[in-house]
């Protein structure tokens, strides 16, 4: 089983979120698309646990909407 | 479905023979019959014919595979052919390769080598063509006496319960009828027999085409595999380019779902596509072409009463990866000694039934890696299609992303994990090899002339022992264990690794005795002095000790041969 962290722990949680939106801001939804994309897979090898990447995928697939 | 039928080679013609069994009044019975002569089909004849079982092979043709299909055929593939006895000749005319490089666009974004290790007697791939591949298992097979290999006879008719297999055959001289124990079925992907059984092959259809050419030119191109993910010459899809003997080069095209099928086989269609990949200044003749849907399939069970099915029949994958004639070779080699062992009263029968159990392992991996394979390249939906060409994109700087490039997982042989007829370890090894395993080779010197690891194991069960620098104490009783090994079990073969001075009255006592002269055997195998290996007639470990007892040996024998399958 994973143990994917769904506590807080993000270094700086605002300044997180404002880098993340703005980046997004002046593109279209494709341009987004593309670079959600990118992000995820950086990401996720950054993870690289597979039951923990698993746990996630989970998670944003069960969250409500 | 091909167009062209090939320049630089001429199908054998082999011909029509009457049968004596055509003239009985009453269905003649045979212990095997094997229905197609491709690659799974030959392979089982051969593997029999080896072990001693006599089979009849009937073919609806009169030849080997019209145009080329299966071009890559892997390590393990290649040696079992050598087993058989026909490796040699496809080593002489195949192209040996290793090297792959993956484009995105125009740019060359990585490239992998197979990396084989050294010292192995087979090289990781060679490219083929398969209308050659069948034609030196054909000349082998001409060469058994127990293989009785019928031309233009055609299996219309199959009936079978527990006990007998009942079919019908079609020839130019009418029809007739045999019996048989075992009727192992290799009619290809498209089965009709599978069919009149009322038996289903399952999966998925990929929703996409492929033109797959053979062209004819002297390049100067490197023998390299060459990938490419939306180049100039082929906008927005794939383009597969492989070398294959007599300067006969593969190119697959994907086409995508909307592509005509028809349209796309027209010389006046394919020929300027293949132009503008190569360079407008490339000359080059058409020799064979097909467009294709694949697909990845497989039956839930390759066992019907005494109706066995293996090859295509029993499981079909897209051909990233080359999975297909090499996992059916591999799946007939699990069935082979299985079925020999049964015909032969060593066995008891639940043995054969074991192939279903281990090979539907094996199709099922082939089949989850040549779908994902397929997947990547004709990606699903949009957002499948997005993180693909990310994907692509991230791998040119960054490494990691290329681990994700997908463009054909090559055939490696299954391992047979919690296989029944294991012997799981007690004692502490490394897992790289492990029960369930295919041996690994290894380059070795012994007084015989063998020169390979591989050549000293299969067809019967083999104990590898090593005795180097073994004390006097520990060397006594390793004579007194191998002397009750060999006096209890005479189906196993002891074969000595670095067996000393001392070790030279227990190979007139009938040992086989081997060097590690490259320390090769113990670095794959971590052999260490008074431990051994027990390997299966197919080569694969079904278990392993760091002390050596006959007890714990006949013990794995026998549950390799099925004596501790529980009753279903
Ligand atoms: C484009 C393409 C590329 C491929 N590339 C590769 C590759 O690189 N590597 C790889 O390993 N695999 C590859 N494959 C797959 C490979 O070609 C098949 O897996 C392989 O041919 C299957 O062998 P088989 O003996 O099961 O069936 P087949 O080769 O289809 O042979 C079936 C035989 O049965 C005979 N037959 C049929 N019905 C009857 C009947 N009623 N009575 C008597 N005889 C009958 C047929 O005449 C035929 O000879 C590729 C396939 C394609 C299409």
């Amino acid at each position: 089983m994973g143990n994917l962290n769904l506590k807080p722990n993000f270094s700086d949680p605002d300044s997180f979120y404002a880098a993340l939106t703005e980046l997004h801001r002046d593109l279209d939804p494709d341009q987004s698309e593309r670079i959600n994309a990118r992000i995820i897979l950086l990401l996720a090898n950054h993870i690289g646990d597979q039951d923990v990447l698993l746990e996630a995928m989970r998670i944003a697939t069960e969250s409500p909407e | 479905m091909g167009m062209a039928s090939p320049k630089t080679y001429t199908n054998p013609v082999y011909s029509y023979q009457h049968s004596p069994d055509q003239d009985s009044v009453t269905a003649v019975h045979h212990p095997v019959i094997i229905v197609g002569a491709g690659p799974a089909g030959l392979s089982a004849a051969l593997d029999l014919a080896l072990q001693g079982i006599v089979s009849v092979v009937l073919d609806d043709n009169n030849t080997v595979s019209i145009g080329s299909r299966a071009i890559c055929f892997s390590k393990r593939t290649l040696e079992i052919c050598d087993r058989f006895g026909c490796a040699a000749p496809m080593l002489d005319k195949g192209i040996t390769w290793n090297l792959g490089k993956v484009f995105n666009g125009d740019r060359l974004i990585y490239e992998f080598n197979l990396l084989p290790e050294q010292h192995h007697k087979m090289p990781a791939f060679i490219n083929l063509q398969q209308y050659y591949f069948e034609e030196y298992m054909v000349e082998r097979a001409e060469q058994f006496s127990e293989i009785d290999l019928r031309w233009l006879h055609k299996v219309t008719q199959v009936q079978t319960d527990d006990n007998l297999a009942q079919i019908e055959v079609e020839t130019q001289d009418g029809k007739y009828r045999m019996t048989c124990d075992y009727l192992l079925v290799a009619d290809g992907a498209n089965s009709p027999i599978r069919a009149q059984l009322g038996l289903e092959s399952s999966g998925q259809v990929f929703e996409d085409r492929f033109l797959i050419a053979d062209v004819v030119m002297q390049s100067e191109l490197p023998t390299q595999r060459r990938f490419w993910f939306n180049p100039t010459f082929h906008a927005g899809q794939s383009t597969l380019l492989h070398r294959q003997a007599d300067n006969v080069w593969r190119i697959d095209f994907q086409l995508g779902w909307d592509a005509n099928p028809e349209e796309e086989n027209k010389p006046e269609k394919i020929l300027p596509r293949i132009q503008k990949m190569l360079g407008e200044d490339v000359e080059f003749e058409l020799e064979w072409s097909s467009v294709y849907t694949f697909r990845c399939r497989m039956m839930e069970s390759f066992i019907h009463h005494r109706v066995y099915f293996i090859g295509d029949a029993a499981h079909q994958v897209s051909p990233f990866g080359a999975r297909g004639a090499n996992g059916g070779i591999q799946g007939v080699e699990n069935l082979t000694w299985k079925l020999a062992k049964v015909l032969k009263k060593e066995a008891p029968e639940d043995l054969v039934k074991t192939y279903d159990v281990e090979r539907q392992q094996g199709a099922k991996e082939n089949v989850l890696n040549s779908s994902r394979a397929t997947d990547f390249m004709t990606p699903k939906n949009k957002t499948s299609k997005v993180f693909r060409n990310e994907v692509l994109n991230l791998a040119e700087a960054y490494p990691f992303a290329r681990s994700l490039v997908n463009s054909g997982r090559l055939s490696v042989p299954c391992v047979y994990d919690g296989s029944p007829l294991n012997t799981e370890d007690t004692d502490d090894f490394p897992t790289k090899i492990r029960p369930g395993s295919p041996a690994i080779d290894a380059a070795i010197t012994s007084a015989d002339g063998k020169q390979w690891l591989l050549e000293c194991l299969g067809g019967r069960f083999v104990a590898m022992i090593c005795v180097k620098e073994s004390n006097r104490l520990s060397m006594e009783r390793l004579r007194q264990q191998i002397t009750e090994l060999m006096r209890e079990a005479e189906e196993i073969d002891v074969l000595l690794v670095n067996a000393t001075a001392s070790g030279e009255d227990m190979l007139k006592e009938g040992c086989r005795e081997i060097s590690d002269t490259k320390n090769l055997i113990e670095q794959r195998y971590d052999l260490k002095p008074g431990n051994v290996y027990l390997f299966r007639p197919d080569q694969h470990v079904c278990g392993r000790w760091r002390s050596f007892s006959a007890g714990n040996v006949i013990g794995a024998m026998r549950r390799a041969l099925g004596y501790e399958l529980e009753v279903r």
